[in-house]
């Protein structure tokens, strides 16, 4: 068949056939009906951002930042112990998924042989990675609360039962991170005498490495969102100040924004609340702006 | 070569054994991850089902744990499936839609500003979906359906969005990796790029897109914070007379059952508080097999193209 005739019943000209026309037209209109679903979800969002952003003018003040909460007043209320709260949870979280996270990254991709307990290792990180966080809220409840007796809602068991819930997803970044780098780097390492640890240490790691804060960032940012587990393991869902040692009773803000949420007076739902959430917003979208620049850096360097 | 030297490859060969075995119980930390979850929720859930017997917690058409100690999980079993087949509804079309654009249609540049932006609606805080539910979804709806301050269906449509990343996403990589060559025979016959995505790419797809699929409705049954938010804490059967009904008005989910009890006081022991890890392990159950079935689902499919 010659090229033109197939790009006639493709283009569906003027010369070409009925059949072609109405295949044009259904494929122009199949294309606008994937780009709007495509668009959907975004622009659904950016409505409700919008709404949120409006309804947070005259609310999100230097004052609700920093005065304590309440309940009563929407007027008097603050967001100071949950901020605080969530970044004291943050530090936790990332001083005990990353040594932990990265340190499973590289036993999988470095030194695991592929055999089956491999294998049965990486489906079950994968599966992790899928168990409803309010399961994770079960195991810190039963695990650290009951069991370890580390106290309800306290800072040490928020951060652990929320790395755990991450973890997973930490390792997988990573794994691909470690994966990137080129087996010529190793083999020249090798090749010059180096160990295996010397290689890693020296070769493979700082090769990885923004690829695996990238990964371990974004995952921080999941887990400053996370709610449901603190729910379950009774963090206190109103703090009066903040934490000042691993085991201080702390609350975060997703968890105030479901308290105040829960108000009737329309003064929160519409004012307060919505402060709370361009708050969480605002700290979630800088921490991933963080990880989009270390990429960039990154791509920029390996581009020159 | 001096002794020394000998002495200190044995060092260095012990060291990276230290760490290999470091590394190691890294990995392993996962598999303990597991077990532990496993071991808390059947601590709990052994003590539980003594207490009320296995059948009539999975039988029993009554949750009602506080007030007339019944604890029949159905009702919030066939909470949770609405939640799960209204997002369904929402997140399955648009996201397999999403996928075909960005696969089939959408230009390198459009991709590259598109896909991260999808990507965007799966890192917002449930929270705030929730938030977003009982504010403005609800308030809207009500102007033109007859619809309760807490509902099923703006907590179904806030699901679904949160889930359309999951979908495109998974269904845009099968797509990817649907090789040239089909697509290439397929113009060649004079298809269109309609018949191209419909008949040769999503088919060639389908065990990637199914995977997809499990793994974002997995996702559903397990979301937590929109349903606690905005679909209230009514269990109620199905009743397959009004399936309008059951989107219109309150239902409880498995999830949101237990915040509820996890934020009352009913704290160490109590068959209200193991109740609590009942639930948690039928869901557990239920997500865990189906995250498994998509993998093995997705790997079916990875075989034949690789």
């Amino acid at each position: 068949m010659a090229p033109e005739d197939r790009l006639e019943t493709d283009g569906g000209t003027a010369t070409g056939t009925a059949f072609g026309r109405v295949s044009r037209r259904k494929d122009v209109a199949f294309r606008y009906l994937t780009l709007s679903a495509a668009l959907v979800g975004i622009v659904s969002l950016a409505v409700l951002l919008a709404n949120v952003a409006v309804d947070a003018v005259g609310w999100l003040t230097w004052d609700f930042l920093t005065r304590q909460p309440s309940l009563r007043d929407p007027h008097e209320a603050g967001f100071y112990p949950a901020l605080l709260g969530s970044i004291a949870l943050m530090l936790l979280i990332a001083l005990v998924t990353f040594p932990l996270g990265v340190g499973a990254a590289i036993y999988l991709e470095e030194y695991a042989s592929d055999g089956p307990l491999t294998r049965f290792i990486q489906i079950n990180i994968a599966n992790l990675a899928g168990v409803p966080s309010v399961v994770y809220g079960l195991l810190g409840l039963g695990l650290f609360v009951s069991l370890l007796d580390l106290g309800f809602g306290t800072l040490i068991v928020a951060g652990f039962t929320v790395s755990l819930l991450i973890l997973p997803i930490v390792i997988i970044s990573a794994q691909e991170a470690i994966r990137a780098v080129p087996d010529s780097l190793r083999q020249a390492s090798y090749g010059m005498g180096a160990t295996k640890w010397q290689t890693i240490r020296n070769v493979v790691l700082p090769r990885a490495m923004p690829g695996i804060l990238t990964g371990t960032i974004l995952a921080l940012g999941r887990a400053i969102g996370e709610t449901a587990p603190l729910i379950m393991i009774g963090a206190p869902t109103v703090v009066f100040g903040a934490p000042n040692s691993l085991f201080s009773k702390i609350s975060a803000m997703p968890l105030q924004i479901y308290t105040w949420a829960d108000q009737p007076q329309l003064e929160f739902q519409y004012g307060v609340v919505a402060a709370g959430v361009v708050t969480l917003l605002v700290v979630l979208l800088s921490i991933n702006s963080v990880a989009i620049l270390i990429r960039n850096r990154y791509q920029r360097r390996t581009g020159q | 070569m001096s002794e020394h030297d000998f002495a200190h490859d044995g060092v260095r060969t012990a060291r990276g054994a230290a760490f290999r075995y470091l590394f190691a119980l890294c990995a392993l930390l996962s598999i303990a991850t597991t077990a532990a979850i496993v071991f808390t929720l059947l601590y709990d859930a052994v003590d539980f089902f003594g207490a009320v017997g296995p059948a009539e917690f999975l039988l029993g058409t009554q949750w009602s744990p506080t007030n007339e100690h019944t604890f029949g999980v159905l009702p919030l079993i066939s909470g949770t499936l609405t939640i799960t087949i209204g997002s369904a509804i929402v997140a399955l079309p648009i996201g397999l839609l999403t996928a075909i654009y960005l696969s089939e249609y959408a230009t390198e540049r459009r991709r590259a500003y598109l896909k991260p932006a999808i990507e965007v609606l799966a890192g917002v805080p449930t929270v705030v979906y929730g938030y977003f539910a009982l504010v403005y979804v609800t308030p809207a709806l009500d102007t033109f359906l007859p619809i309760g301050t807490f509902n099923a269906l703006s907590a179904s449509i806030m699901v679904g969005i949160m889930i359309i990343p999951m979908v495109s996403s998974l269904s845009e990589d099968a797509m990817s990796a649907v090789p040239d060559s089909l697509r290439q025979a397929s113009y060649g016959l004079g298809a269109t790029k309609f018949t191209v995505s419909t008949s040769v790419v999503v088919p060639a797809a389908l065990s990637g897109i199914f995977s997809s699929f499990i793994l974002a409705l997995s996702r559903a049954i397990g979301e937590t914070m929109i349903v606690a938010i905005a679909a209230g804490q009514t269990p109620r059967l199905l009743d397959l007379t009004d399936p309008a009904g059951m989107f219109l008005d309150s239902v409880q989910t498995m999830t949101a059952a237990m915040v509820q009890i996890g934020q009352s006081d009913v704290v160490g022991q109590g068959v209200e508080y193991q109740s609590l890890f009942a639930v948690g392990l039928t869901l557990f159950v239920i997500t865990f097999a189906m995250n498994l079935v998509s993998e093995w689902v997705a790997s079916r499919y990875r075989e034949v193209y690789q």
